[in-house]
């Protein structure tokens, strides 16, 4: 088992590494085909000089692999920015992911600044959906036929069609603009006041809980059917348990372990950043960040950003794999 | 006769009932492309310390009859009627609660495949250790000295240290031991046997039916086993009811079905079962055609249709439903061929060339 998550934890790294290089590479043709940076940072039209000497200041003039060393050797060390002029040296304590010449800041900073905001939105959402879609799954399977089950499936038709910017626009209209329920959502910080924070976070949850249920609903659904087709569950049955022990206790286990697999990926993926909600509800997490650098050119943070919702993925594929181990007995690691 | 079946029939007036009594059983299931007469009018009994034997092809309404007797048709969409009388009481008619505690206590199953019919997420033990507590009021470690003390009895050598493993640790044969195991871990009085050696390999077969056997003996239970291996049956059934087409076409004891058959879909049946005590006469003589929708059944005989002797009789074989016809002790036969004609057919044409 220990030597299974090291093996994985190697190949984990592999893939953040490849992540990383075809993202540099990125981000150095779209500097080199795009613009400097020097242009994001100097203001108006500076003259040549001024960008060569931007250049020469933050190392772009180097070939690409020396400034890709140079990156990952950041994360790992840390680096001084800039070229030793007096006032131009920028500490980037490692992990250093690059520096913003539009924030005027490190990529880290940025990220520990923003990471906060979609942590508050992605677990409270994920709780939300977790226990409304695999609650209306496990109902709607046993009602199957009835016109709740029917309805619930209906509506989560609409929940997986309907992207978020449209629910999420509709909701702020309905809750906030129209039935004044809300205020004008502004983020909050969990620790200053956490009934605000809940109250800000709570349309941006519904928005992403609402598609996300849906697809969980459907799902859980599906696997309890097919669960309480297997002869096992008659064998629980043929023994004389009580039918709330077939379902609660047989059934649902099994039906619900794959559901694991999927709610890993998903929270894992949302940690990276949900760039539509939070760009709808103006909520300041790496989604909105990424949105803003990709508009104003400012790739760096692209780049880090894109390094750190990998390092999410790909660890809550690992910690998904592991978990399942743990669940399904049936499951060994080599 | 145990002592409580003596003591219920002390109360009654007339013959003593059967321990279980199946009386006219009718199992339909309404769907969208119409009725499934799964069981159609499907009567026999089993005395305590007996084994019935039900032989059929596949949809013949084997398994939906065992699932009437557990009662497991509770709650869906099938259609039932008839009697199943347990000691005299109509499982058909009680509470879904009663029913409940009917299952496993008195009435027990062992089903075909016991990698998919057992919970591949939890140990063996703890399997059995659930369906002993759901029925007595014991303590976690009284019920694990039990599960342990069975999986002994049937079979599983190490059975404190097997106790903790899944499923899928356990061999095919040592499964459908644990599965017998948890079967009779409340000493029912009546174990319904579905195929249970089939998804088994034949060396381990026998022992299965041996260890049923020596169970059998040691606690006087009834046993209905239903298999379409005919020589299962003929190793351990008292008696026999060959179904097909969801009724019975030929009941008797073990003898009567096997060595005085009169039925043509019997004796197609013995005609396709590969013989090693013979020589070898060409192919094996399989029974043409398949069986019949049970949707839309034929209307005269239901097996008219495969029937080589269709011709014999005529007209009253493709128009008339024949009766089953008692013809001597508890042998009865489901045919319009008349029965010394049968006989003679059995004797002179079918007998000796199986």
């Amino acid at each position: 088992m220990l030597r299974y998550i090291v093996r994985r934890l190697i190949g984990a790294v592999f893939v953040v590494l490849i992540i990383s290089l075809v993202t540099f590479g990125l981000q150095y043709l779209a500097y080199h085909v795009g613009g400097s940076p020097a242009y994001l940072f100097l203001g108006k039209a500076p003259s040549p000089e001024q960008v060569a000497a931007f250049e020469k200041q933050w190392g772009l003039d180097q070939p690409f692999y020396v400034q890709y060393l140079n990156y990952m050797k950041g994360i790992v060390t840390g680096r001084t920015l800039g070229d030793g002029t007096p006032g131009s040296e920028q500490a980037c304590p490692a992990p250093c992911l690059g520096y913003s010449f539009q924030y005027h800041d490190t990529v880290t900073n940025l990220i520990k600044q923003a990471f906060p905001v979609t942590a508050s939105l992605a677990i409270g959402a994920a709780i939300l959906w977790l226990v409304s879609g695999v609650s209306i799954g496990v109902l709607s399977a046993l009602k199957k036929g009835s016109i709740a089950d029917r309805s619930a499936m209906v509506v989560a038709l609409a929940g997986v069609s309907l992207p978020v910017y449209f629910t999420g626009l509709i909701l702020l209209y309905v809750f906030v603009y129209w039935l004044h329920l809300f205020p004008p959502p502004k983020y909050t910080e969990f620790t200053e006041n956490p009934l605000l924070w809940a109250q800000n976070l709570i349309l941006p949850w519904v928005t992403i809980a609402f598609g996300t249920a849906a697809l969980y609903a459907r799902f859980t659904r599906a696997n309890m059917l097919e669960t309480l087709n297997e002869d096992y569950i008659r064998t629980a049955t043929s023994k004389g348990l009580p039918r709330r022990t077939v379902i609660g206790k047989h059934a649902l286990r099994s039906a619900l372990t794959p559901v694991i697999t999927i709610f890993g990926m998903d929270l894992g993926l949302l940690l990276g950043g949900a760039i539509l909600t939070e760009k709808t509800f103006s909520l300041p997490g790496l989604g909105y960040l990424t949105v803003n650098a990709i508009a104003r050119s400012d790739f760096q943070v692209v780049l880090g950003i894109t390094i750190v919702a990998a390092m999410f993925i790909v660890v809550a594929n690992l910690v998904v794999d592991v978990l399942y181990g743990v669940v399904d007995p049936r499951v060994r690691y080599e | 006769m145990t002592v409580t079946a003596d003591a219920k029939g002390a109360d009654l007036v007339g013959p003593d009932p059967a321990f279980l009594d199946v009386r006219d059983l009718v199992v339909h299931f309404p769907t969208d492309d119409g009725l499934v007469r799964s069981v159609d009018g499907l009567s026999f009994s089993v005395e305590r310390g007996k084994t019935l034997g039900i032989v059929g092809e596949s949809g013949s309404g084997k398994s939906v009859t065992s699932q009437a007797i557990m009662g497991l048709h509770n709650g869906t969409k099938a259609k039932l009627s008839g009697q199943i009388l347990l000691e005299g009481q109509d499982i058909l008619s009680l509470p879904d609660d009663e029913i409940r505690r009917l299952r496993g206590q008195k009435v027990a199953m062992i089903f075909q495949d016991p990698l998919s019919s057992l919970h591949p997420f939890f140990t063996i033990g703890s399997q059995i250790v659930e369906a002993y507590r759901v029925h007595n009021k014991v303590t976690k470690a009284v019920a694990k000295a039990r599960a342990i003390d069975m999986l002994d009895r049937v079979g599983i050598p190490n059975a404190a240290k097997r106790y903790d493993d899944y499923p899928h640790q356990f061999s095919g044969g040592m499964r459908q031991r644990a599965m017998i195991a948890m079967a009779l871990v409340c000493d029912p009085s009546l174990i319904i046997a579905d195929e249970p050696t089939t998804a088994l390999d034949v060396t381990v077969q026998a022992q299965i039916l041996d260890l049923m056997l020596d169970i059998q003996r040691e606690f006087n239970s009834a046993i209905i086993i239903i298999t379409h291996d005919l020589g299962v049956v003929a190793e351990i059934a008292d008696d026999v009811v060959v179904m097909y087409g969801g009724r019975c076409v030929e009941t008797g004891d073990v003898r009567e079905v096997f060595y005085d058959s009169e039925m043509p879909y019997t004796w197609g049946l013995l005609r396709s079962m590969p013989r090693l005590d013979r020589e070898r006469k060409g192919r094996l003589d399989p029974i043409p055609g398949t069986p019949p929708s049970l949707i839309n059944l034929p209307k005269g005989c239901v097996f008219a249709p495969r029937c080589q002797f269709k011709d014999k009789v005529g007209e009253p074989c493709r128009t008339e439903r024949p009766g089953l016809d008692l013809i001597e002790g508890g042998h009865a036969v489901r045919c319009h061929i008349p029965h010394e004609e049968r006989q003679r057919m059995w004797v002179e044409e079918i007998r000796p060339a199986l």
